[in-house]
């Protein structure tokens, strides 16, 4: 307990520090303090976190800051090359300077948290914490008591933005380990249309901790496209809650890659709660050293004439350590609901570990749905195929690598972020080798 | 241009070449044929390196280099390339990726820059017509899903180019109706010139047909048994290969 202690007091110093709020956050803010101190950290005792042990995050000490410095050349370097409007937090705070809101269209609304909170904007009121609560987990429940920070994005009816809205996070290289609790809000209107970017990044040498909580609310025919490029530093820790509320004929993406941090849980839940609602579910995560990324998932067909399709692949080598947790869950008489699922894990090394288990609780009798998970190795006889062609071993284990992670990544229609995937996993790809070339060789083919 | 020296291979601990002696100069083609289980793939495997072949005796050295000695890469990228038996299949990566990583490996390693992309797309396109294959082939992950004579066929594109010195190609007519073996057939032999050696691993003297070897061997035992040219590869034909081991025994 002496660890939820250090957080607790972390909170209580902040709080001292804090001007005075509105009633109903100072009130909600208490109902996660207590919520986390009642529930502690997750054991691996839970369920839930049966593979996932947070003591690396429990028992470190994580400070606040509270000021956004960040060299402008380092945030570029850091920044993804896409035309898009752009907020910027570091660790947590955001900064004016790294953002960009010029020429924001009618009907969108991007705002930092901080600010809707102090003008107790309509935005906040009601919808802050009507998807993720302070029960769905002690990390919800922690990031509920700390919130001051995030995103607030809301789309008007029938807004179409073409320009995708990025969400950037950087983590910094601190003297001292820090944390920061970001919360997401979308509102996506009736028919809006859209394409959000988190990204999380930063300097190499980090050991922070992210704990994200986004909520994501689609209204009728809304058409959200959801990427969530984690890149965090191999030291940083990041705990993210992300849930989606979809309405009829509304339809959501998401493209979950994951490639940095030291211990990476994601949760990623929709609810499928009107006729016509779709969600795809893309993930990738990559693991080597000694890192540890837990993707749980679950998808409710709350009702009929629904559907899903998930696709989620790991690549882990060295000692790394992956965990999928697939769930569709299918409500009494949704009838008519397609649910699908997939996940496939490559080891690149003998020590590397997967922990998949993809589940089905159905209680509808007229339904389709299929899951399936398998785990495999190179095809040394690939290998060497590629390599009496010529092609060293490094390079053509990183292109069956990459070759692997192609049913995603061919999904990932911006080419920044494909790029980034791409020099993730093969990194190692000497410049000779250069991908893009290719891939440009092989469309002007097409042509 | 190749020379094997009383090479002795054993697979699992069983000796399958028991000291063979090969000599390859440029400019030719050799046929080495015999029966099933002589040891004929066993040959082509060595050279181009793959896993699980102890050599126990002898050498194989190419232009003057000890084969053995090198990675499996850096022999193809020397001029030494294996056409499969079976190709392999490649998931995920295109065949146009791994025709122009390859030609560009082999470029690299012989200090030479990397293929303009147009000059690159205008080779693959002749020498996809002259295989008589679909650019669309380019575009299709490695041999997945390709029927036996499309498989070879691209593995005879590969060699096209890649231009080895040294070509082997194992069974390169095991699949194919005669129509494909034609085309086949004219792959091969516009590699044939001064610079350049094949060598064809064959069971049936049919191939023989259509790429005329210089010299050819009978493989028996692990041994060679008899060489002479292409009209040892009709009497094998007309006699069998039961004659030919008699005679060695």
């Amino acid at each position: 307990m002496s660890e939820v202690l250090t957080f607790l007091e972390t909170l209580k110093a902040r709080s001292q520090q804090r001007a005075e709020e509105p009633t109903w956050i100072a009130a909600r803010r208490q109902a996660g303090a207590a919520r986390f101190e009642a529930m502690g950290f997750p054991t691996r005792r839970d369920e839930e976190w049966k593979y996932t042990d947070v003591r690396a995050i429990s028992q470190t000490h994580f400070a606040l800051t509270e000021n956004a410095e960040f060299s402008q050349a380092g945030a570029a370097a850091l920044t993804l090359p896409i035309d898009a409007y752009r907020l910027t937090f570091v660790d947590g705070v955001f900064s004016a300077a790294l953002s960009d809101l010029d020429g924001l269209p009618q009907g969108l609304q991007i705002l930092p948290l901080s600010q809707a909170l102090t003008e107790n904007h309509e935005a906040v009121g009601g919808p802050l914490g009507r998807l993720t609560g302070v029960e769905f987990s002690p990390f919800a429940a922690l990031n509920t008591a700390f919130m001051e920070e995030g995103a607030v994005v809301r789309l008007a009816p029938g807004t179409v933005v073409e320009k995708p809205i990025v969400l950037q996070f950087l983590s910094r290289a601190n003297a001292e380990p820090v944390m920061c609790h970001p919360r997401v809000l979308v509102e996506a209107a009736g028919r809006s249309e859209a394409t959000l970017i988190e990204h999380y990044t930063g300097e190499a040498d980090a050991q922070n901790f992210t704990n994200v909580v986004g909520e994501y609310m689609l209204d009728r025919g809304a058409i959200f496209n959801h990427y969530k490029l984690q890149e965090a530093p191999l030291g940083d820790y990041h705990v993210a809650s992300m849930h989606v509320e979809q309405n009829r004929d509304s339809r959501y993406r998401s493209y979950n890659l994951n490639l940095g941090g030291a211990l990476v849980r994601n949760d990623l839940i929709s609810d499928l709660n009107g006729k016509g609602a779709e969600a795809n579910f893309l993930g990738l995560f990559f693991g080597q050293g000694r890192q540890h990324v837990d993707n749980h998932t679950k998808v409710n067909h709350n009702a009929p004439l629904t559907f899903s399709n998930e696709n989620y692949k790991g690549i882990l080598g060295d000692r790394a350590h992956g965990v999928f947790n697939g769930k569709v869950f299918v409500k009494r008489d949704s009838q008519k609901i397609e649910g699908f699922q997939s996940n496939q894990n490559l080891l690149l090394s003998d020590r590397a570990r997967i922990d998949a288990k993809p589940e089905l609780e159905i209680y509808a009798d007229d339904v389709k749905c299929s899951h399936g998970t398998t785990t495999g190795q190179l095809d040394e006889e690939a290998v060497y195929a590629m390599r009496t062609r010529g092609i060293d071993k490094a390079t053509a284990r990183a292109l069956l690598t990459l070759a692997f992670a192609g049913e995603v990544l061919e999904e990932v229609t911006l080419d920044a972020i494909s790029e980034r995937v791409e020099l993730a996993v093969a990194g190692k790809l000497p410049e000779r080798f250069n991908l893009t070339g290719l891939v440009e060789t092989a469309s002007a083919l097409n042509e | 241009m190749l020379e094997v020296k009383d090479l002795h291979v054993t697979v699992e601990g069983n000796e399958i070449l028991k000291g063979l002696s090969l000599s390859i100069k440029a400019g030719e083609v050799h046929a080495l044929m015999g029966p099933n289980g002589a040891g004929k793939s066993t040959l082509s495997a060595v050279i181009a390196g793959k896993d699980g072949y102890e050599v126990t005796q002898g050498s194989i050295t190419f232009e003057g280099k000890d084969v053995l000695e090198m990675e499996i890469e850096e022999r193809a990228q020397a001029g030494l390339l294996l056409g499969f038996q079976y190709p392999v299949e490649i998931p995920g990566v295109k065949n146009i990726y791994l025709l122009k990583a390859a030609l560009n490996a082999q470029r690299v390693a012989r200090g030479e820059s990397e293929i303009p992309a147009p000059e690159f797309m205008k080779l693959i396109k002749e020498q996809l017509n002259f295989m008589k294959m679909d650019p669309s082939f380019l575009q299709r992950a490695v041999n997945e899903g390709f029927s036996g004579g499309e498989k070879k066929r691209n593995e005879i594109l590969q060699m096209l180019v890649l231009q080895p010195k040294l070509a082997m190609l194992d069974e390169i007519d095991s699949g194919l109706d005669i129509d494909a073996m034609k085309v086949v057939a004219d792959g091969v032999n516009s590699l044939r010139d001064q610079e350049r050696a094949i060598l064809l691993v064959t069971h049936y003297q049919r191939l023989l047909d259509y790429i005329v070897p210089d010299k050819v061997h009978v493989l028996v035992d692990g041994r060679i048994v008899k060489s002479g040219d292409a009209e040892l590869a009709k009497e094998l034909e007309a006699n069998g290969y039961e004659g030919i081991e008699e005679s060695a025994a």
